[in-house]
């Protein structure tokens, strides 16, 4: 069999790809938990003359959670001007924030009220009983579903290659097209799908020991 | 780009062009169902594998569960795209690729992709459920089948149905994965609309129409999930405890 498709221009080719899938992921989960966390303390904790953004928040969250990935992806595509990666981010992030924010809340709401009433009674405003006593502690209970969102947002990349991002899905079907025979094909779609699986494989591996680790503590 | 939102002419041509859209719904729920049929049935069968005692059958089972739920739906479908016919070709011994069906790559590739999902729900679903129920409710005098129908499903419907239709809202979403195979579904359509138009209302069109299909599904979550939270009532069970209802 003639593997010379697997020469050191096309695995650099590919593994660039694969970098850029991973810088861009890596950045709209960071953004998109800002924004989620944000959204989910609107949505959970304006009341009174506030009500119109829990409003506009529960909205924004409802609209994102019922739409395809792939719609926000073309959409902000075709109405943003800018280069790909931020195109890519702003596209994960706006969408991606939605979804964090659910799972944020889903931390508040494990919170037992005794912690927000105590925080109350020594005096910490809500602002400050958010940031030292209630955040720190959702955190380290949505950590699993985070970061399986993570894995979520590193599939969901591939989409990308739709608007010609030069991630991971997007390089290597450029290499691929040159392969002539179905075997080197094969060897190809095994490559990038043990990248895709080593990364998401390697995330839930880690989610499983934390687990462990908070359990058994 | 947005200026042209609030131009009504524009309205007018997408609405003009609705046939496009609602076939392009047409075919996005006709993949959902058939989607959605192939992931509950191999989802079920590949959760009970891995609550066997059989170590290949739970081998089998998780190997499929890490593969599926670890590598991205877009790349399967579109390896089933470029190889698939070339594949079909070498193992059925065709004389030329087999040309596979845009809709069977669709509703196969989510049905694939989501019982991965759905076998977990199904495991944790079966492992929720002590053995000591199935004891205890033979100890009281029920039958095997009145211990299913009365103790033991109501409980495993309790913790699986939130999360199944969690899937299936999902599913409707990754259908959307038919358009980079050019599917003829919903997203499909809206994009070359929107790629022969120039018009943004394309998009918002189809916006519109995933979530007539995924709010309802949302809502039916949100309800689930409330009253998997509530306490069971009591309930007449003939033979058992026929005036359970009237003594409360």
């Amino acid at each position: 069999m003639d593997l010379s498709i697997f020469n050191e221009a096309n695995v650099r080719f590919i593994l660039n790809g694969f970098l850029l899938t991973i810088e861009i992921s890596a950045m709209a989960i960071f953004f998109s938990v800002i924004c989620g966390t944000v959204l989910a303390l609107v949505k959970q904790y304006c009341r009174g003359k506030l009500s119109v953004l829990r409003w506009l928040a529960s909205a924004y969250i409802e609209l994102f959670r019922c739409t395809p990935n792939l719609l926000w992806i073309l959409f902000i595509y075709f109405t943003v001007r800018g280069d790909n990666v931020f195109i890519s981010v702003l596209a994960f992030t706006v969408f991606t924030s939605a979804v964090v924010a659910e799972i944020v809340r889903g931390g508040l709401n494990s919170i037992p009220k005794s912690q927000f009433e105590a925080a109350q009674s020594q005096g910490f405003g809500f602002f400050s009983s958010m940031r030292l006593i209630i955040l720190p502690q959702t955190f380290k209970t949505i950590i699993p579903a985070l970061f399986s969102q993570c894995t979520t947002v590193i599939k969901d990349s591939s989409y990308l290659a739709s608007i010609n991002v030069a991630e991971l899905m997007f390089q290597s079907r450029i290499v691929i097209a040159q392969s002539s025979n179905l075997a080197t094909t094969l060897l190809l779609y095994g490559f990038v799908f043990l990248l895709y699986f080593a990364l998401n494989f390697g995330i839930s591996l880690a989610v499983r020991a934390y687990q462990r680790r908070v359990v058994a503590a | 780009m947005l200026d042209g939102l609030f131009d009504l002419s524009r309205w007018q041509v997408t609405l003009g062009s609705m046939d496009t859209f609602w076939q392009g719904f047409l075919v996005t729920l006709q993949v959902v169902v058939a989607g959605l049929a192939l992931s509950l049935a191999l989802g079920t069968v590949l959760g009970v594998f891995s609550t066997t005692r059989s170590r290949v059958l739970r081998a089998v089972s998780r190997v499929y569960v890490e593969f599926y739920q670890n590598t991205p739906l877009p790349v399967q479908v579109i390896f089933m795209y470029m190889a698939g016919p070339q594949i079909l070709q070498a193992v059925t011994g065709a004389a030329s690729p087999v040309r596979i069906a845009p809709f069977v790559l669709g509703f196969v590739g989510v049905g694939l992709y989501h019982a991965a999902y759905v076998s977990e729900v199904i495991r944790t679903g079966i492992e929720s459920v002590p053995r000591g129920q199935m004891e205890a409710a033979l100890s009281q005098g029920f039958t095997r089948v009145q211990a299913y129908r009365y103790i033991i499903l109501p409980q495993t419907f309790k913790v699986i149905l939130p999360p199944l239709c969690n899937q299936a809202l999902n599913l409707v979403k990754n259908t959307s994965v038919l358009a980079l195979v050019a599917g003829g579904d919903l997203m499909y359509r809206s994009n070359s609309f929107v790629g022969s138009y120039g018009y943004l209302q394309g998009y918002i069109m189809a916006c519109a129409l995933y979530f007539v299909i995924c709010f309802p599904l949302a809502m039916l979550v949100q309800y689930l999930e409330r009253r998997a939270k509530l306490r069971p009532r009591a309930k007449a069970i003939p033979g058992i405890a026929p005036d359970a209802a009237e003594e409360a």
